[in-house]
């Protein structure tokens, strides 16, 4: 079979997307629509004493009283320190950071809306202002929620007794890390257009998301609305990564405005808006101890991480979901003796924290391999040796961590020595040396994780969400054609989840994909899913497709099987038919029969049809896992502080891989964007608040020309809890190249007295470390004299 | 991010232009590269926007006698590919093909670029370098020269008087033979400056002339490190640039300094090499 699962097929979605002919949200051309802008706050943190609307245009303006019905965004949880925080989609009464709505303006152009929105007067007293995790913690600071007792929205704490480790432990490491905070800046922003359809008696909302259900959802609650009145379609998206699978205060204003007008409202998110309103992620600090013996071998690891998660909890997940995973995913893929790891959500005047790719790999993964080659430094040992020491090995398998992660199936230490092989690290000695004569200074890293996916209710439920994922739905049809459809409540957004599910269909119909029609997107048209985030979407969506498959499989041969007058094992499914021995009838014919001609086929034939609707979850709620190594090879101009990437390899293995086309996307723009975390992207502040990175220009990412020729190799290890041996790796890449690129960084720069614990590794903090070194070295030799 | 709403037009002569600029509140647009980012950010709100391409004799390129004058509206590609019979500096091509990006260089021009005076752009340099002189048009129709050292006054800045717009920049068609060396930093391909180092060097005109650029400010010149220089061909030492940079830049932080003090000093490597 051509296009089954394994298949290296081109996208579905790929020729719409590259003739221009995809319909986003900003391209839908619908009469009466009128767009809208909103007036953000200025200022991070301050109380609203008045808005005044220009005279004459006061029924085009809203503010938060002006919108009867609609309740905030109550993202709930039952763990036991919880704090809740009400995000009113307009602010009401406060404004708790720079770029929350303040009110809402529509017009015939969104032009002609800014300029309304430029004439809203807003009258706000300031109030002090959080722009870290120190202020905001910091005794009698002020609070942004003035009912909760402080500025925690979660703490969390994992307790395994360190007292042996400390006893045993000859080299103790000692580090504080950071990571900034970013943007995900998907290409498309956010969007939504709704309009009221009186006939369907249904607020029809048409937005870039990433889960359309739990949108619909979302929105029927704060509106007040009856789910069957609300129809939620996401049609093409431009990129989601995290930061569309949360519902959006902006829906909510969007649909209210769209129902109480009698016209269609639209508003598209501009990048000004994204990167100001829209910074909200991978922000961590860290305080790390760890316990190692001579050989390098960890004996336990101790642990505070705080999340700077800026102002309101997002729904679903709330702003907990980061520290959670942090705390239960910093031991990785290593064998740790003991653990305990304090975890702290802090509320300060930034934007609600959404999860991005990877959510806290990419900071648990670059504190804990900055601090594995820290360890191999003190023991005077070969980073890739101490890692081998640590890695959970193949015969240990299926593994239980500390933190009580099965690991499935997998060779962790092998995935490393592959990457080692790839990047040549043998030789790299020599290389180095031979750079250094020329006065260039090369580095090598490596990094390592494990990607939990694809996990499921017992999980959610732990983290004590109110919406949980449960068994995902799909849906598959013979058409009267011969051509197959297929549904599903999850979504596809430039992933090539369209094209990867309908792999899946077609290996079981033996139907090229090309006949196979995907919808997705559409709560109208699709069964239930929560939809596309944790990396679930190949694994869920598409077991449920192959489970519905399956079934349907077996129906058509049944048909067949009658058609071609024998018993239905007697029968197989091949190229498009079905056949026994050299006869066979095509599906087109089994199609024909049922739909246009049942007259010719038994009364009790297969009654339930040629449509079957089956859920799935895979056997274990804890997810499958895969895994991956990470390798780098740096030059570093320690006279400017830049760092070029001269070499760049992934060995990873995600079980069975569906489409390596597509997987190597994944890997492609995955890594780019681990790139951008690690040396270019950083929202930067003043201290009243302000963010200061508003434009492209300020704001860096990677571009083609910063990005090296990545080397992809894998292997399988396919997982016997999910369909097919499956496992999630959409957002892998983007988790390890922090810890390769700065442990290569470091690299050069620890014979100078020099390390970098801070990401991005700007040439600002490369140039400071050295000077800091410098400065270090000739205080010491001034003692010294 | 909408612009205010604006008029737009396009006059076909240099007298319509002065009328047009006549105005309380209109802007010239050349290439739109630097004004319409400006424009979607509400950060300049002009009642009026006067486009200058449709003015032929500003999109010229021509040799009058030893002085080569290039027109305000030729854009940063024209001069990066190279202009059929007329012998570009070498410099110039090299500066332009590293402006931004292909798609800005299309449209970008090297008299909107002196216009707007961004500290950071390539042509505030390098023609501050060579030794370049503007041909400025006033709004009654007088031309003038001013010489490109000195005409930007600070960031964004410059000695444009109200209704005068920049119609060409001339140099010595000489400075084709001058030794030069031209280096910048940024922290990403295509992005602006942190740090500009340019160096000219021409010993028949007797002129040398180092220039260092992105310094958030006009750009500085180096006269004296220069004419050491061009007596001496030997280059300054780290500690000589870094004493110069701290004596003018006394607010630089030590990162910028380090950094000017590298673009400069690769500058002249390119130069005197070591």
């Amino acid at each position: 079979m051509t296009t089954g699962i394994g298949a290296r097929v081109l996208r579905k979605e790929d020729a719409r997307h590259l003739n221009g002919t995809a319909q986003f949200v900003g391209d839908i051309k619908m009469s009466h629509l009128w767009e809208a802008a909103y007036v953000r706050s200025p200022l991070a943190h301050a109380r609203i004493k008045s808005i005044t609307k220009p005279a004459g245009f006061e029924d085009r303006i809203f503010t938060m009283n002006d919108m009867v019905g609609l309740g905030p965004i109550a993202a709930q949880s039952t763990l036991a320190t919880y704090n809740q925080s009400n995000h009113w989609p307009l602010a009401k009464d406060k404004v708790r950071f720079v770029g929350e709505c303040i009110a809402m303006c529509v017009a015939p152009t969104r032009a002609e809306a800014e300029d309304l929105a430029e004439a809203v007067i807003v009258d706000l007293e300031p109030l002090p202002v959080h722009v870290s995790v120190e202020t905001a913690l910091a005794p009698k600071a002020a609070k942004l929620h003035d009912e909760w007792d402080n500025n925690l929205f979660l703490t969390t704490a994992f307790d395994n007794d360190l007292t042996e480790a400390r006893k045993k432990a000859t080299v103790v490491i000692e580090r504080e890390y950071s990571t900034a905070r970013q943007c995900m800046v998907p290409m498309e922003g956010k969007g939504t257009l709704a309009y009221w359809d009186g006939k369907a008696e249904q607020l029809v909302m048409y937005t870039s998301t990433q889960v359309p259900h739990l949108i619909r959802t979302g929105v029927a609650e704060c509106l007040g609305l009856d789910q069957g009145e609300v129809r939620v379609i996401a049609p093409d998206v431009g990129g989601g990564f995290g930061y569309k699978c949360v519902l959006q205060p902006e829906e909510l204003t969007v649909g209210w405005a769209a129902k109480h007008l009698g016209r269609p409202i639209r508003w598209t998110e501009d990048r000004r808006e994204h990167l100001t309103a829209g910074a909200n992620t991978r922000e961590h600090k860290y305080k790390i101890t760890a316990y190692a013996d001579d050989t390098g071998r960890l004996l336990g690891l101790d642990a505070d991480i705080w999340v700077d998660v800026g102002a309101y909890s997002v729904w679903p997940f709330t702003a907990c979901l980061e520290a959670a995973q942090a705390g239960g995913n910093l031991p990785g893929p290593y064998d740790l003796g003991a653990y305990a790891c304090r975890t702290y959500s802090v509320a300060t005047n930034k934007p609600g924290f959404t999860p991005y790719r990877g959510v806290a790999r990419p900071g648990v993964c670059f504190a804990m391999e900055l601090t594995i080659d820290a360890i191999a430094r003190a023991v005077g040992r070969d980073p890739l040796d101490v890692r081998r020491l640590n890695l959970v090995p193949g015969s240990k398998m299926p593994y239980t961590n500390v933190t009580g992660k099965f690991y499935d199936t997998g060779d962790y230490p092998e995935a490393a020595r592959r990457a080692a092989d790839m990047i040549d690290a043998k030789t790299f000695a020599k290389r180095k040396a031979d750079a250094a004569k020329e006065g260039r200074h090369l580095g090598i890293g490596f990094s390592s994780f494990t990607e939990q996916s694809a996990h499921g209710t017992k999980v959610f439920a732990a983290w004590g969400l109110a919406l949980v994922p449960g068994y995902e739905q799909g849906m598959v049809k013979l058409a009267p054609t011969g051509s197959v459809e297929v549904k599903s409540g999850n979504q596809t957004t430039g992933q090539g989840l369209e094209t990867t599910i309908a792999q899946v269909a077609s290996d079981w119909l033996s139907l090229d994909t090309s006949l196979i029609k995907v919808t997705m997107g559409d709560t109208g048209m699709t069964p239930y899913s929560t939809g596309a985030y944790a990396s679930r979407g190949m694994v869920m969506a598409g077991g449920a497709v192959s489970k519905a498959s399956e079934e349907l499989a077996r129906r058509i041969r049944v048909l067949g099987a009658y058609l071609l007058q024998c018993k239905p094992d007697e029968t197989e499914l091949r190229d498009g038919a079905v056949f026994k021995g050299a006869a066979s009838v095509t599906l087109k014919q089994i199609a024909q029969a049922w739909y246009l001609r049942p007259d010719l086929l038994p009364d009790d034939i297969e009654t339930t049809g040629m449509e079957v609707t089956e859920g799935y979850k895979p056997s274990i709620d804890t997810g499958v896992f895969t895994y991956a190594t990470h390798a780098a090879v740096v030059e570093v101009d320690i006279e400017t502080g830049k760092v070029d990437i001269l070499d760049y390899v992934i060995f990873e293995d995600c079980g069975t891989r569906v489409n390596p086309l597509i997987l190597d996307g994944q890997s492609y723009g995955g890594a780019a964007q681990g790139i951008g975390t690690a040396l270019f992207e950083e929202v930067i502040y003043d201290s009243a608040g302000q963010p200061l990175t508003s434009t492209l220009a300020d704001y860096i990412l990677p571009g083609p020309a910063e990005l090296p020729s990545f080397r992809l190799g894998h292997s399988e290890s396919p997982s016997p809890y999910s369909r097919h041996g499956i496992k999630g790796v959409g957002e892998g890449a983007a988790i390890a190249p922090s810890g390769a690129l700065v442990n290569a960084i470091n690299d050069v720069l620890s014979p100078l007295g020099a390390e970098i614990t801070s990401i991005p590794a700007t040439p600002h903090r490369i140039l400071n470390a050295i000077f800091a070194a410098r400065d270090a070295s000739a205080v010491a030799r001034e003692a010294a004299e | 991010m909408k612009p205010v709403p604006f008029t737009h037009e396009s006059p076909k002569t240099l007298q319509l232009v002065d009328k047009a600029l006549a105005g309380d509140n209109s802007k010239v647009m050349a290439g739109g590269q630097s004004i319409g980012p400006m424009l979607n950010l509400r950060l300049v709100r002009p009642t009026s926007i006067v486009s200058i391409d449709d003015l032929d004799e500003l999109h010229s390129v021509h040799i009058k006698g030893s002085i080569l004058s290039i027109g305000a509206m030729v854009t940063h590609a024209r001069i990066e590919d190279g202009i059929e019979g007329i012998d570009l500096p070498p410099m110039l091509r090299y500066v332009a093909r590293s402006i931004a990006y292909r798609a800005v260089r299309n449209k970008g021009t090297l008299g909107g670029s002196l216009a707007h005076a961004d500290p950071a752009a390539d042509w505030v340099s390098a023609m501050t370098a060579l030794g370049a002189d503007l041909v400025i048009r006033s709004a009654r129709g007088k031309l003038r020269r001013e010489p490109m050292a000195g005409f930007m006054r600070g960031a964004y800045r410059t000695g444009l008087q109200k209704g005068e717009i920049i119609v060409a920049v001339e140099l010595p068609t000489a400075m084709g033979q001058a030794f030069w060396g031209y280096d910048k930093i940024c922290r990403k391909v295509g992005e602006f400056a942190d740090a500009i180092g340019a160096i000219v060097i021409h010993p028949d005109l007797k002129y040398a002339r180092i220039v260092v650029g992105a310094t958030e400010d006009a750009p500085l010149l180096l006269d004296d490190m220069a004419r050491s220089i061009a007596r001496t061909a030997t280059a300054p030492s780290l500690d000589e640039i870094d004493s110069a940079l701290a004596a003018h830049l006394p607010g630089a932080s030590r990162v910028k300094r380090q950094l000017l003090k590298t673009a400069v000093a690769r500058a002249i490597g390119k130069v005197i090499p070591s």
